[in-house]
């Protein structure tokens, strides 16, 4: 067994952008204790390399050409794509793992039809995981995508199995992997309703998670998402494909939404690997 | 209407260093390049946050592009409900609102 780290965390430009704007600065600072945590549990897995399963958000794919999946194959990437200043993160180069990404990348094609990136430019919703996560930008990282954006999307039951084949391919390397899935649960991030949350759908969603339930965390329509957790919603995907991965129930490490400034409830959480 | 074309007009403006200093140096031989309505190129020249989020633009693009004009994200709030108040619902794409131009977060109704 290759997956030595398997969780999810959330990400949003706030996060790191607005850090300073925040009113509740001991809740801000609870959440990014949590994700030192992460960071912690990540570097005692001893993991070789980190996969993260992102929603990127039109820094590299477009509806000229949008992958339902995509998997990094690069010798290193850059980020943040967005303004430094805006982002507050640096911009600085992030190293890769282009033989580990095309093993892995080689794997998942055996039952996904994945498609493959030797160039991306990592946008927020890599750059504030590995912000915490990887501060030192010193741990090799895969990056994958799924298509959380531009509609038509991948539905949930293929999201399912690409995260089985993303596990799959795990565990027929060598190499010590970490796993984490970024997202959003309900937001409408980036339009006039920024900041708002569904909480009671959350933590429905949540609750799924945790206990790794695949019918129930298959059991939502786009209709359902969009309608209770707004587009942002979209970006469960994510969540669902590092559950499959990880096969175990989860343990929910952190949860609010007491920072809407941030656009997003605030999520980290781990899974056992089974 | 040409969604598709607006959207890809700042997606490469988000992303490439050559196209932001176009903007800057020769705005109308940039639109030149894209197939963008009367009313998609004065929005894009004009920096009309609030028409271009009306138009469909995708928040996820667009808030790149208020960032690029120099506008502070309650501002960039500000923007879209005033252009929603002005030229009426979201025509198109997915991003839409729903919460009636409220405010969501303490910090936007203390500052």
């Amino acid at each position: 067994m290759s997956l030595v780290y398997a969780g999810v965390l959330s990400h949003a430009p706030g996060i790191t952008g607005r850090a300073h704007l925040v009113e509740n600065t001991a809740k801000r600072d609870e959440f990014y204790a949590k994700l030192d945590v992460q960071r912690q549990e990540i570097e005692a897995s001893g993991a070789e390399a980190l996969v993260v399963i992102a929603a990127e958000h039109f820094g590299n794919f477009f509806m000229n050409n949008m992958p339902a999946y995509c998997i990094g194959m690069g010798e290193y990437y850059e980020g943040p794509i967005e303004d430094p200043e805006w982002l507050k993160i640096e911009r600085t180069k992030i190293p890769g793992a282009p033989d580990l990404g095309r093993r892995l990348t080689r794997e998942v094609l055996q039952s996904v039809d994945t498609a493959y990136a030797e160039e991306w430019k990592f946008d927020h919703g890599i750059m504030v995981p590995l912000n915490f996560l990887t501060p030192n930008y010193d741990l090799p990282i895969i990056p994958v995508n799924i298509n959380c954006q531009g509609p038509p999307l991948t539905p949930l039951h293929r999201v399912w199995a690409f995260g089985e084949a993303l596990r799959r391919a795990c565990d027929a390397v060598p190499e010590k992997i970490a796993l984490v899935g970024t997202g959003g649960i309900s937001h409408w991030p980036a339009t006039p309703d920024s900041g708002k949350i569904n909480e009671a759908w959350d933590r429905d969603f949540l609750d799924r998670l945790m206990r790794n339930d695949k019918d129930a965390l298959l059991d939502y329509t786009d209709e359902d998402i969009y309608r209770d957790g707004g587009q942002g919603g979209f970006e469960i995907r994510t969540y669902i494909a590092a559950a499959a991965a990880a096969k175990g129930q989860g343990d929910l490490q952190f949860f609010t939404v007491e920072l809407p400034i941030f656009a997003v409830g605030c999520t980290v959480a781990r899974f056992d690997i089974l | 209407m040409s969604l598709y074309h607006l959207q890809k007009f700042l997606y490469v403006l988000n992303r490439d260093e050559a196209a932001q200093s176009k903007f800057h140096e020769d705005i109308e031989g940039i639109l030149g390049e894209y197939d963008l309505t009367t009313e998609e190129s004065a929005a894009l020249r004009d920096g009309d946050i609030g028409l271009l989020y009306v138009l469909g633009v995708n928040g996820q693009i667009l808030m790149h592009f208020a960032a690029f004009l120099g506008i502070e994200w309650f501002d960039y709030l500000d923007l879209m409900r005033a252009g929603i108040e002005k030229h009426g619902p979201v025509r198109a794409g997915v991003y839409t609102m729903t919460g009636g131009g409220a405010s969501f977060t303490e910090e936007e109704a203390h500052r």
